[in-house]
């Protein structure tokens, strides 16, 4: 078995082989795990709000869902991914108390789902929105995403 | 001077709002005695600044399931306040208020959702109290908002909020020793004019 590489609220990692990443209970988060079946090139970030104008002073990119996937991105080709055969899977974005009016989760799908189209690169696959928390595994071997929740069970996507 | 950011506070304002946190913290434990008809001790609670990481791991790891009880405050001071309360509280709760022996914080039933946004109420507004009384300041709240699940699902909205002004966290951790030792987490979100609002009022802006 490989390495298992916890990624942060707030951060991302890129791994490679038979290694796996896992983020940690999101909640309105997004977690986006980006693949290139070929070259076995597997990256996840973990995204905290939509856009990066809500925080002008933060230089954290890895925060906001309009810097990070750009940056992921380009992290994924230095070690020899292709934009073309890059392929997401997107999960998070929950309301967890409803009746909150930031609608976080909300705004963050509509970034994430956004931005990746602006990349050029498709959703196979997701898991978003409702009220509950998840938590991403994902292993570089073969794209596969484990999505697990409290009360809802888990399942791959 | 203004502060601009929590960690910017010094130590001498960290020790008055940790002196409210205390005044607050009594009130608490008492409501929470008379609801419990027990008798509740106190520890001197900590008031820490903390990044957000770190208080999914003072809650037993991003995963332990936990119950956030959300209310936002509006008036003099705005923000969010976010009590968490663990496994062993909650099931204390249920035994001594419900008399319900097999809870489960996955599945919880109307009446323990209404009973621990009533308990979320009653801490809430014994620790704003305390404040409001020290500054002259008038806090209204928000009814309470609930959610159980993962600790750091939970705490994805205090960290949304606090994303957009720091990393930081305003955390009051009580612990309460009746029968059981139970810890309970007072988080507050207050928006930085509320914060220097509050200074100044208490002279130590």
């Amino acid at each position: 078995m490989g390495n298992l590489v916890t990624v942060g609220i707030s951060d991302m990692k890129i791994v490679t082989g038979d290694d796996m990443l896992i983020t940690y209970a999101l909640g309105s988060c997004i977690g986006t795990c980006l693949y290139d079946s070929v070259t076995g090139v597997m990256g996840l970030s973990h995204i905290l709000l939509p856009q990066s104008s809500l925080c002008p002073t933060d230089r954290n990119i890895q925060k906001f869902a309009d810097t990070a996937l750009k940056q992921l991105v380009l992290d994924m080709r230095a070690k020899g991914a292709a934009v073309g055969r890059i392929t997401a899977k997107i999960a998070g974005g929950a309301q967890m108390f409803l009746n909150n009016s930031l609608k976080i989760g909300e705004r963050n799908i509509e970034a994430v789902t956004n931005e990746l189209k602006i990349l050029g690169i498709k959703i196979i696959a997701s898991d978003v929105g409702a009220d509950y928390g998840r938590t991403m595994h994902c292993h570089a071997t073969d794209g596969k995403v484990l999505i697990k929740s409290m009360s809802k069970g888990s399942r791959f996507i | 001077m203004d502060t601009t950011k929590i960690e910017n506070l010094n130590s001498f304002q960290l020790d008055v709002l940790r002196e409210i946190g205390n005044i607050g913290a009594g009130s608490a434990a008492t409501a929470l005695a008379s609801m419990l008809s027990d008798k509740i001790m106190m520890d001197v609670p900590v008031l820490r600044i903390i990044n957000l990481d770190e208080v999914t791991s003072s809650l037993g790891g991003p995963e332990n399931p936990v119950v956030g009880i959300s209310l936002s405050m509006s008036g003099d001071v705005t923000g969010l306040l976010m009590f968490i309360i663990e496994k062993k509280f909650f099931e204390l709760l249920s035994r001594s208020l419900l008399n319900h022996e097999n809870q489960s914080l996955e599945n919880l039933t109307e009446m323990e959702t209404s009973m621990l946004m009533e308990v979320g109420n009653i801490l809430a507004g014994s620790y704003l109290n305390a404040l409001a009384q020290m500054t002259g300041l008038k806090i209204s709240l928000s009814p309470p908002d609930l959610c159980a699940d993962m600790a750091g699902a939970v705490m994805s909205l205090p960290a949304a909020m606090f994303g957009m002004i720091g990393d930081k966290a305003l955390m009051i951790q009580e612990d309460f020793i009746g029968e059981d030792h139970i810890t309970s987490h007072l988080i507050m979100v207050p928006e930085i004019d509320s914060l220097n609002n509050i200074l100044k009022r208490l002279g130590v802006a």
